[in-house]
């Protein structure tokens, strides 16, 4: 299962690994899934949210093992592709995703992520890096020209450090002491 | 995996996964149609009952909250909603007011600059005859305007009445509606004279047309000039009724003038009679006159 300790780090076993109470990770999943492509029909500006990458960066940071944080990412990534029709081909945010879940969770070894500030600061980065990825992908993979970077991106990358911040506090409380 | 150092598994499995969906993506580009489409259906086939649940939820809890809890604040909203209704009624009625106003103005100035060598005064209505079944109204013109009794009144689209008592200030119209009331007029295609005369009623009365007469509803009456009141050729109004009388036909009238909604009227400033310009046309009746 998931939510136990699935150390693959060797000489990094040192640093704490958080664990999760039994299908917290799997219903935390499904919940944000659900909400993305709930919420925005009645509130459309709650689009500008990207819940399955704030999921996928706070369980990539808690659990700080790579493998797990990007299988995760893909599975995200990729539940996130299949929802969202067909003119996004399986993998795109998968890709990204994945990438993100690894990332996550390397810094996560190396860094202290429990404070609010990091958590902003790093959440504001993946959005970022997870951004430059997909348009990456559309421009190589699927020769879709998409803009790098907009000011409503980053009003958006703002706003998702910021839900992170509040959510990452909620999801702490799903930890098995 | 076992060959390689485990720092390394992690970042050879990111690379495998990686490597796998970009396969997945060039595979989809070729084939877009078909690929992935079960793995779709599978997952919104999952999360769609959620949705609905959800939809449904979300939206019982809405009709809940408007028709109940957001009901609160409706009262006062109506209220001043209605309050600003009738504030916006109340000048839309203002302002319809001022420019039927303004239209019948410059209908006068109009009529009046098309008579320039017609005497003539432009009167305001400010009140009717106090008594029912008299025909009058006055008018904010008197004496001191030079407005005497006797003198003609009409409006650009037809003849009005004619001043029956001036005072300093203010003068009292006969209206043609009256019983008492007379015009010479002729119908406007023979050019057979006949008097009209009021009836106390909305419409006016043609009298002494013998029954052996062609009058046909519809036909124009013109002021024929013989009452010395009135220049000939003036709108009377439209033939609306015509029956077989004993000894005469009983031909009803309708005025061409609104007698009911007057505002603003023409005094014609003269005692004497009045003759119509030999250009002008029965068709247009209004056209210019001498005195």
């Amino acid at each position: 299962m998931m939510n136990d300790a699935f150390d693959l780090r060797g000489a990094e076993t040192h640093i704490e690994v958080h664990k999760f109470r039994t299908g917290a990770i799997i219903v935390a999943t499904a919940l944000a899934l659900f909400i993305q492509t709930a919420v925005p029909v009645y509130l459309s500006k709650a689009a500008i949210l990207d819940l399955p990458l704030i999921i996928t960066i706070y369980f990539g940071l808690s659990r700080r093992n790579p493998s797990t944080g990007l299988l995760l990412g893909a599975g995200i990534g990729l539940l996130q592709d299949s929802l969202s029709g067909p003119t996004v081909p399986l993998g795109l945010y998968g890709i990204a995703k994945t990438i993100i879940g690894y990332l996550a969770s390397s810094i996560g070894a190396r860094l202290d992520t429990e404070h609010p500030a990091a958590r902003f600061a790093l959440t504001g980065l993946f959005f970022f890096v997870h951004h430059a990825v997909v348009v990456l992908t559309r421009r190589l993979l699927l020769a879709q020209p998409e803009p790098w970077f907009t000011a409503s991106f980053a009003i958006a990358a703002a706003v998702n450090a910021v839900v992170a911040v509040f959510l990452f506090m909620m999801l702490d409380r799903l930890r098995r002491q | 995996m076992a060959g390689i150092p485990s720092r390394h598994r992690s970042l050879v499995l990111l690379l495998g996964v990686v490597l796998l969906q970009v396969l997945g993506l060039a595979v989809q580009v070729k084939q877009r149609d078909s690929e992935g489409r079960l793995i779709r259906v599978w997952t919104v086939g999952a999360v769609s009952p959620f949705e609905r649940a959800g939809a449904y939820g979300v939206g019982h809890i809405r009709d809940t909250w408007r028709h109940y809890f957001a009901l609160r604040n409706t009262s006062k909203d109506n209220e001043q909603l209605r309050r600003e209704n009738d504030t916006l009624k109340l000048q839309i009625a203002q302002l319809q007011g001022k420019a039927a106003e303004a239209d019948r103005l410059a209908a006068l100035l109009s009529f009046k600059q098309a008579h320039k060598d017609v005497p003539m005064l432009a009167a305001r209505v400010i009140g009717t005859g106090a008594v029912t079944g008299t025909q009058t109204i006055y008018v904010d013109r008197g004496e001191r305007d030079g407005v005497r009794k006797n003198m003609g009144v009409i409006t650009p689209s037809g003849i009005v009445g004619k001043v029956i008592e001036s005072y300093s200030n203010t003068a009292q119209v006969l209206l043609l509606t009256d019983k008492d009331s007379g015009v010479g007029a002729m119908l406007a295609g023979s050019r057979v004279q006949h008097p009209v005369g009021g009836t106390g009623e909305a419409l006016l009365s043609m009298k002494y047309v013998p029954n052996d007469d062609t009058v046909n509803p519809g036909e124009i009456v013109l002021t024929s000039g013989m009452d010395r009141i009135f220049p000939s050729n003036l709108p009377v109004g439209t033939i609306a009724d015509v029956k077989a009388g004993n000894p005469y036909k009983q031909i009803r009238i309708k005025p061409a003038a609104s007698l009911d909604r007057l505002e603003e009227v023409i005094v014609l400033l003269s005692l004497h009679p009045l003759e119509l310009k030999k250009d002008s046309s029965p068709a247009s009746p209004i056209a210019a006159v001498t005195p």
